[in-house]
């Protein structure tokens, strides 16, 4: 067992942190009132925020792990690390194209063709392209090989009909990487394709859902005679379900190396409350003996979570694909944060209840709430479970209906 | 033994829940829960009219209808499943409740009866923005000044605070500490140097308000009780209100369960119900139990309160302590259970989940109140 990064991380991260002191005003948070969480719109949509993308890329810091000839940076998952590593050292904004940098990036690097990778990889780091996933359906959720819309072949496009919902992003997206069914004949696993569709044309109409913190940040996605060239597939016509689950593996795996990090800062926030606010008798509630035994717990979790993080890239490292193991550190990381958020309220009591004119939440609040969705999304608690019992442990599966 | 709603109880509860079903569906709430005064005055006029809810548990010598804290708790139980957006609580289960136990025999007869008919909404100004519920708690001040006393402090999460016309206010006489020195006062809301403001929460289907007292005067007369000795009212109170709550939050869960089952029972995932996977089914299961665990201890302790008896102060912050943890799991597991949808404003999950942290942390969350069990049963 060895925690030392080695010589070429290292001067990855002197080279990083060097840059950093002298390109990040470290009074950011003055001039960007958004609340901090990755994937959110404010994010993807503000001005100063989209500079400071802009001028990691311009200066080599987007997709270390990436494929130098495509617009990466070319280094190992290690460098990958080390830059999450550094930025939240910096207290740096949260930069970037989340849910294509995270999934339909890693995705085409392990299955698209060169022209895809030429075509898509480049404008991704930029920011010039956002993306959002087209999987789920009104019928298909968890049994996403369920699907319905339908994707012909006419000629050299792809002309595609069918609805998806909960979309992320759906609404400011450019491109969608969706599963559409190819052949539907075929048995329900084996007709599937993975398509890269543009958002922004004609048969594409998106329709928003609000969430339950009144944010409006997923979509109907309704698809009527929509184009697509027919080289935007990727992995092979009829071969997208192993290309999705490729995909989400990523959704599950590999942000766990980050996680930590978030959560090492936001666990870091309660502690402080718990600190500075009156509990029995008066006393700060950190001298209570059950808040302490909870923040105990946290503190736990969060160093398991850092500690798993390690192992799994060790396995990342040598197998390349985060694999079925994704499914244990998800179900950790999100039953954790549900249970930290709804600790994080507790502590806060009345004053954690008052929210803003047009139900503006701030940062805690919006991540107590949005937790519950993260044991849903990218694949439900349940699933996850069936996953790891049925593919980790080979138990039998749940009878099929008669 | 008989440990179950009499038959004109069951009627009583029965008639609430189709009342409700008709005006406290989910467009109602909806609707009522983005306006300020979050009421519907004609629906409040009919409830104190025609259903007379707000009168079953003042005596009928104060225009009451003398029933028991049984027929309250069974129709807050049905209130909390239909999220009722209605002065109801504040009025009755906080100061009507304190106008019971702390009243003059003159405050009773001047006040009881608006309450009784719904024709007076009040609600009971203790907590501050330290959120305690302690004696301790109360900070505000209260002087005496010839046949007046002034009112000084800021009352804030003050249930229906901006709408109320009778506050019910705690303070405290200057250099006392701990239940020494409390005293509670019948104040109209509308009183010179009253200054009230309503909070925007996350649950929006119950208002809350600051309310900021700036040398109010109120005439010796309002004083409830002697002078300094109100704590141990003000305990017996919050036990009521305990009751009451709980017996709601038995509601809301209940409500999360039946949605949960009857969505297991239709949504169908790899060809099946989803309430056929045992994921699905023993989380349903675990809900029924707890549920059916929340609403003993939801009735015990409204036996207690009718009774009036030396249980109450163990049973209510029992019931208090289980049924708010009922309330958030059934809650937060209608929302896993719904999967997509149930994270959506649309869908009334959400309302639940709200409502069961609103009432959670209204009165002191579980763990404030299973301490307080622990000291009363001698730990
Ligand atoms: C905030 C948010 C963002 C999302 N973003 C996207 C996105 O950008 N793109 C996208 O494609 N999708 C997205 N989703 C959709 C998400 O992936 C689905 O919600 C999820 O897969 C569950 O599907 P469902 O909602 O249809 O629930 P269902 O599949 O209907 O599940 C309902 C309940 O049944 C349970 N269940 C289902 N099958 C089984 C089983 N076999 N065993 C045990 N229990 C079972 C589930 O665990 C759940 O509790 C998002 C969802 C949310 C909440």
């Amino acid at each position: 067992m060895d925690f030392d990064y080695g010589e070429q991380a290292e001067a990855f991260r002197h080279e990083l942190r060097a840059w950093l002191a002298t390109n990040l005003d470290p009074g950011w948070r003055d001039h960007v009132d958004v609340v901090d969480s990755e994937a959110s719109e404010d994010i993807l949509t503000n001005e100063w925020i989209k500079e400071w993308s802009r001028k990691l890329y311009e200066a080599g810091f987007k997709g270390i792990h990436w494929p130098a000839e495509y617009g990466g940076r070319g280094l190992s998952l290690l460098e990958q690390i080390v830059y999450a590593e550094e930025m939240f050292r910096a207290d740096a904004p949260p930069a970037g194209n989340f849910l294509a940098e995270t999934l339909v990036g890693p995705t085409i690097i392990h299955y698209g063709s060169d022209e895809q990778k030429k075509r898509f990889l480049d404008p991704i780091l930029s920011g010039e392209e956002l993306w959002c996933q087209g999987f789920s359906e009104p019928d298909a959720g968890s049994d996403l090989a369920s699907l319905k819309t339908r994707a012909v072949l006419d000629g050299d496009e792809w002309v595609i009909t069918g609805q998806k919902v909960w979309t992320s992003l759906g609404h400011i997206a450019d491109y969608c990487f969706l599963l559409a069914r190819t052949d539907p004949d075929a048995p329900k696993h084996k007709g599937i394709s993975y398509l890269l569709v543009p958002m922004k044309q004609a048969g594409v109409t998106v329709r928003p859902l609000t969430q339950i913190s009144r944010i409006a940040e997923f979509n109907e996605v309704f698809f009527d005679e929509a184009h697509c060239p027919a080289e935007n597939v990727v992995g092979g016509v009829n071969n997208g379900w192993k290309v999705a689950m490729t995909t989400l593996g990523f959704e599950r795996g590999s942000s766990v190396t980050t996680q930590a990090l978030r959560f090492r800062r936001e666990l870091e926030a309660f502690i402080e409350i718990a600190k500075s606010t009156a509990g029995a008798g008066g006393r700060p509630k950190s001298e209570d003996p059950l808040v302490r035994q909870e923040l105990a717990k946290a503190y736990t979790a969060v160093h398991i979570m850092k500690a798993q993080a390690y192992r799994s890239l060790t396995a990342l490292i040598e197998k390349g694909d985060p694999g079925p193991a994704g499914s244990v550190n998800k179900i950790f990381w999100s039953e954790y944060h549900r249970w930290v958020t709804e600790l994080g309220m507790s502590l806060r009591g009345f004053e954690g209840q008052v929210i803003g004119p047009d139900y503006a939440l701030d940062a805690e609040q919006v991540a107590y709430l949005f937790a519950k969705s993260e044991t849903i999304w990218g694949g439900t608690a349940e699933i996850q479970r069936n996953i790891v019992g049925e593919r980790i442990l080979g138990l039998p599966k749940e009878p099929k209906p008669q | 033994m008989n440990f179950a709603f009499t038959e004109e109880q069951e009627e009583l509860r029965k008639g609430a829940r189709s009342f409700l079903e008709n005006y406290s569906a989910s467009e109602q709430v909806r609707a009522l829960m983005e306006t300020d005064t979050g009421y519907d005055p004609d629906i409040w006029g009919r409830i104190g009219a025609e259903l007379g809810w707000p009168s079953l548990i003042v005596p009928e010598e104060y225009g009451g209808s003398g029933f028991t804290y049984v027929e309250l708790i069974a129709v807050m139980e049905e209130m909390g499943r239909a999220l009722l957006c209605a002065p109801f609580f504040s009025s009755v289960c906080l100061a009507g409740n304190a106008l019971l136990v702390a009243g003059t025999e003159d405050q009773k007869q001047e006040h009881l009866p608006g309450i009784a008919s719904g024709e007076t909404i009040a609600t009971l100004a203790y907590t501050e923005q330290n959120g305690r519920w302690d004696a301790d708690g109360v900070t505000a001040t209260a002087k005496k000044d010839g046949s007046d006393y002034v009112l000084n402090g800021t009352k804030t999460y003050v249930i229906d605070g901006h709408t109320a016309d009778l506050l019910v206010v705690a303070a405290r006489a200057e250099g006392t500490a701990a239940a020494d020195g409390v005293s509670l006062f019948v104040v109209d809301a509308g009183s010179a140097g009253i200054e009230r403001r309503k909070l925007n929460t996350m649950d929006m289907t119950r208002k809350q308000a600051e309310v900021k007292l700036s040398d109010v005067r109120v005439p010796a007369a309002n004083l409830m009780g002697n002078e300094g000795e109100a704590w141990d009212s003000m305990v017996k109170v919050l036990d009521l209100a305990a009751v009451a709550l709980a017996a709601e939050q038995v509601g809301g869960a209940q409500k999360c369960l039946d949605m949960s089952v009857e969505y297991a029972k239709v949504r169908v995932q790899f060809g099946r119900p989803i309430g056929s996977f045992q994921a699905i089914k023993h989380k349903c299961a675990d809900m029924l139990l707890e549920v059916e665990s929340a609403r003993s201890a939801s009735y015990y302790a409204g036996w207690a309160a009718a009774e009036d008896n030396e249980e109450l102060p163990v049973v209510a912050p029992l019931a208090k302590a289980y049924c708010s943890d009922t309330y958030f799991h059934c809650a937060a597991e209608n929302i896993q259970i719904h999967g997509g949808i149930g994270f959506t404003w649309e869908h009334d999950c959400h309302l639940y989940f709200k409502r069961a942290k609103s009432t959670e942390i209204y009165l002191g969350d579980a763990t404030y109140h299973r301490e307080l069990l622990a000291q009363r049963i001698g730990l």
